[in-house]
């Protein structure tokens, strides 16, 4: 606590960890008002970043600088904003922990769950998981480290979109007022509007939830299926998305908020999002191996669809879309088998969550 | 922490009185009620934002609800002057709210001259009134009276009553943490927060401190308690602070907190009953009151904007948990929680516990007769619920030195922030739920009746829990094979949590099973006229009361142990 912390905030370094494409959407944006750090576990991408200011082609901001040292990036920035994949996130909190303490906030971009099983277990060992075998990022950050000031960003932020300057909205969420605050202060601008949020568990699983209907999405325009059943799936697949954010502990108004309904139709109806390109090709007739080989990043949503079904047979609820998404994913299921099933289910009460 | 109660006398780790923190408060008495009533008025100031509008409505609400307590429920313990006070309250602001031609700033000093008023009164009437030589004569009366009570029962003969044979401490068990807390109390600020069943618990803790050799807490007792002189003479002693929950009005409110708040930044350890009141179901509180936790949070932010950055500065929580085979509000306690349908209503308070007459003729039945109780001292936490190592240093999981300070920075100030502490506080009620169910000690009896009610509960498993309570006798007999069987199940349960370090059990659980289950069954709720649970001529288990049997079932609330039984 000496000097490194009486400078104010607003002239202190912000730290990014991860920088994936979304990664570098949000250090661009952050660079434009502040001096950025960002993590990379790789030292050829921190020495790409530090002489040429690029990430694997991606251009960054010159106030970008990178490190590979956890340490380092934690002793210089307050606040820092983890962008890494789910299946990851456990592992860098781990690797960051001794070197983060109380004061620090913690803003994360994952929009994927982590699995809590005791020591030693697999989803395959286990047949059935509960509520508090699974956990948010901003669970996994609370249970691995000291900091207690988490955040969450999530919204409509296709980072493709975002890194040509196009205007664009997020939420960040929070239990803590200054969280949201610091939030807004670091990102908002002209073409980003900033907006908050009490419900972090509630915006997570909007974020988390979204990415199996985009699946789906995707499976129905490789069928070639147009506009009608588009606006059918994404409104079912809504209540859905409520049905089960309420199991897990969200609030039904962050479900209806930017960072759900918002997300929903940005990722159901976009070919930048992977989550739809994934649903795109499977019902191209590609096998989900196929698929994974030749993606660069990671689709959240097939990780999230196989935690979700076995969570749905460890609780008794019922999630159509989700348990066909699986059988299609999984199971050697044909898409046009799942849609047939799905269209024979009788729904008949169009919203019962309001 | 071990199950295993080992007997041990403990040194005063303050042997000089004048060191006390609660006697070196009760020296400056007058200036600390003045800090709390001018912090109080500035703190009520303070929310209302500083809007004269507000403060008058705030100021108005306060004397209506007062001058309708005063009317529809009087005590014995309110002063006489108060119908006097409040008119003259009423007058005060009847004459501000006429002047018309007044100018701004006198209005202003009008009504913060009430708002002094008002929380001066508060701050004097909360609090405590303690004297040395109260505290020492009680402590006495407690140790002697009851240790000679304890002997008349158990030692047979003429000279019983001079026995030295069993002493208090094989009565009620100090288990846990009890060097740490010791330790702790020397160095830095306690915050004790036990479990709360019994209006006994404040007399028992007020024991157990006294026992481990630390001096007094001081703690909110509830008003009521007051009624009743036996236990105003004891809560004085104790260094009670009186709590008065009929007045639930904004400046009341804050007055307490402030003085809350204010003693512990004095370094008086402090004891708050957080579940608020005494766990009507008979469960380990879940839920917590969160009102004077905070405080406790306030107070250590507000020693660092101090400076006070050492261990001199430093709040720990300590969680402790009482285990009872007995309850004696059970049948009343029982009865208010099942009437209570969800919604925190208005009642009365206790009727057992009325007169000391009453109270009299309990403790010499529950001294002279077996029933044994035990207090578990939990491992202290800092303010967000860290363990803390010997120095008083907070760990993190991985149990690394962190600085609690660091909590409350931003921009590398320490700041206050009343959002965040709400958050901080409601972290940290959860991990005193979460350690509550750790050290929680499991008793013969708390099996028993946990069995026998699952199982009667299963028999009629398409009853809700209010036909169940209303069973026609026939149906509540179990045979005492299938019990004895179930019994064992559970009780296998048990030790598989414990191994986990989930949950105690007392040492008498590691007897055989028959041993357990006749010790459970004479001891769950043994001073009731019905009791919860017996075995009939025939063998058979029943109960005789199953409102009561649900009370005690409930204890082993919240280790998933009803899952056995689907």
């Amino acid at each position: 606590m000496t000097l490194k912390n009486s400078s104010n905030n607003s002239d202190k370094p912000v730290g990014v960890i991860g920088i994936g494409s979304f990664g570098t959407a949000i250090a661009n944006i952050l660079a434009a008002k502040s001096k950025v750090i960002v993590y990379a576990r790789k030292q050829e991408i921190v020495d790409e970043i530090n002489q040429k200011h690029t990430v694997e082609g991606r251009t960054l901001h010159e106030n970008i600088s990178a490190t590979t040292d956890p340490e380092l990036i934690c002793d210089s920035c307050e606040v820092m904003f983890p962008v890494v994949s789910s299946s990851g996130f456990r592992e860098v909190m781990q690797k960051f922990a001794p070197f983060l303490h109380p004061y620090h906030i913690l803003i994360h971009g994952t929009k994927g769950l982590a699995l809590n099983l005791p020591d030693g277990k697999s989803l395959e060992d286990v047949n059935r998981i509960k509520r508090e075998n699974i956990c948010t990022m901003s669970e996994v950050i609370l249970n691995e480290t000291v900091v207690v000031r988490v955040g969450c960003l999530a919204g409509p932020n296709l980072a493709k979109e975002l890194s040509k300057g196009q205007p664009a909205a997020t939420v960040v969420a929070s239990r803590f007022n200054e969280v949201i605050l610091e939030g807004q202060r670091l990102l908002r601008s002209d073409k980003f509007q900033v907006y908050g949020n009490q419900d972090i568990i509630g915006v997570e699983l909007s974020g988390v939830l979204k990415n199996t209907i985009a699946i789906a999405s995707g499976a129905l325009a490789g069928l070639g299926l147009g506009e009608n059943a588009r606006g059918l799936l994404i409104s079912r697949g809504m209540v859905e998305l409520i049905h089960l954010g309420n199991a897990l502990g969200g609030q039904t108004q962050s479900f209806i908020g930017l960072a759900g309904i918002g997300d929903l139709v940005a990722t159901c109806s976009s070919t930048l999002s992977r989550n739809y390109t994934v649903g795109y090709r499977l019902a191209q007739g590609e096998s989900l191996e196929e698929i994974n080989n030749s993606m660069e990043e990671v689709a959240e949503g097939i990780n999230t669809v196989k935690l979700m079904k076995t969570f749905l047979e460890g609780s008794g609820m019922r999630a159509p879309i989700t348990e066909n998404l699986y059988k299609v994913l999984f199971e050697g299921f044909k898409v046009e088998d799942a849609l047939h099933y799905l269209m024979k289910y009788p729904f008949n009460v169009d919203i019962d969550f309001l | 922490m071990t199950d295993d109660y080992i007997k041990h006398k403990y040194d005063p780790i303050l042997p000089q009185k004048d060191e006390w923190p609660v006697v070196k408060l009760s020296k400056s008495r007058k200036e600390f009620v003045q800090r709390i009533a001018s912090h109080s008025k500035d703190s009520v100031i303070n929310i209302t934002g500083n809007n004269i509008e507000l403060l008058k409505e705030e100021l108005e609400t306060t004397l209506y609800r007062e001058k309708l307590r005063i009317k529809q429920n009087p005590w014995l313990v309110d002063p006489d002057d108060e119908d006097d006070f409040w008119a003259n309250v009423k007058s005060a602001l009847v004459q501000l709210s006429s002047e018309t031609n007044g100018s701004e700033e006198s209005k202003k000093k009008g009504y913060h001259e009430i708002l002094d008023n008002i929380t001066s009164r508060y701050a004097e009437e909360i609090a405590s009134n303690f004297k040395h030589s109260h505290y020492k004569a009680t402590r006495k009366i407690v140790t002697f009276g009851f240790s000679r009570l304890l002997n008349a029962g158990r030692v047979k003969g003429l000279m019983s009553i001079f026995s030295k044979q069993y002493s208090l401490e094989d009565k009620i068990q100090i288990i846990g943490e009890t060097e740490q807390i010791r330790n702790l109390a020397s160095k830095g600020t306690v915050v004790m927060v036990p479990t709360h069943f019994s209006n006994l618990d404040s007399i028992l803790i007020g024991w157990t401190i006294s026992t481990l050799g630390m001096p007094p807490f001081i703690y909110g007792a509830g008003l009521n308690l007051f009624n009743i002189q036996i236990f105003a003479y004891f809560m004085d002693a104790l260094g009670a602070y009186k709590v008065d929950r009929r007045k639930k009005n904004l400046i009341y409110l804050e007055t307490l907190k402030t003085y809350s708040s204010e003693a512990i930044q004095f370094g008086c350890h402090s004891l708050f009953f957080p579940g608020g009141t005494r766990s009507r179901s008979g469960k380990i509180e879940s839920k917590l009151k969160l009102g004077l936790l905070s405080t406790a949070i306030g107070a250590q932010r507000a020693n660092y904007e101090k400076g006070l950055n050492d261990i001199g500065g430093k709040v720990f929580i300590v969680p402790v948990t009482i285990n009872y085979h007995f309850v004696l509000e059970a049948p009343s306690l029982i009865k208010e929680h099942l009437s209570l349908t969800g919604q925190e209503r208005y009642y009365k308070e206790t009727d057992e516990f009325s007169t000391s007459y009453k109270i009299s003729k309990f403790l010499v039945k529950f001294f002279t007769k077996g029933s044994d109780i035990s207090v578990s001292i939990g491992k202290a936490m800092d303010i967000l619920g860290n363990y803390v190592d010997k120095e008083g240093n907070s760990l993190d999981k991985d149990d690394r030195i962190i600085d609690c300070r660091d909590y409350f920075i931003s921009n590398g100030k320490v700041t206050e922030d009343p959002q965040r502490e709400e958050v901080y506080t409601q972290k940290l009620g959860e991990r005193i739920v979460e350690e509550y169910h750790k050290i929680n000690r499991i008793f013969s009896s708390h099996l028993v009746a946990f069995t026998a009610f699952e199982m009667i509960k299963k028999n009629n498993n398409k009853m809700d829990l209010f036909s169940l309570l209303r069973l026609p006798e026939e149906d509540l007999i179990l045979e005492y094979s299938d019990f004895r069987s179930e019994c064992q199940r559970v009780l296998n349960r048990i030790m598989e949590i414990r191994s986990e370090g989930l949950v105690h059990v007392a040492p008498h659980l590691k007897q055989g099973l028959d041993d357990i289950i006749n010790h459970g069954l004479s001891n769950v709720g043994m001073y009731h006229a019905k009791r919860p649970l017996i075995k009939t001529q025939e063998g058979q288990i029943t109960t005789q009361d199953m409102s009561l049997l649900y009370f005690y079932h409930n204890r082993l609330d919240g280790y998933d142990l009803e899952k056995l039984f689907k």
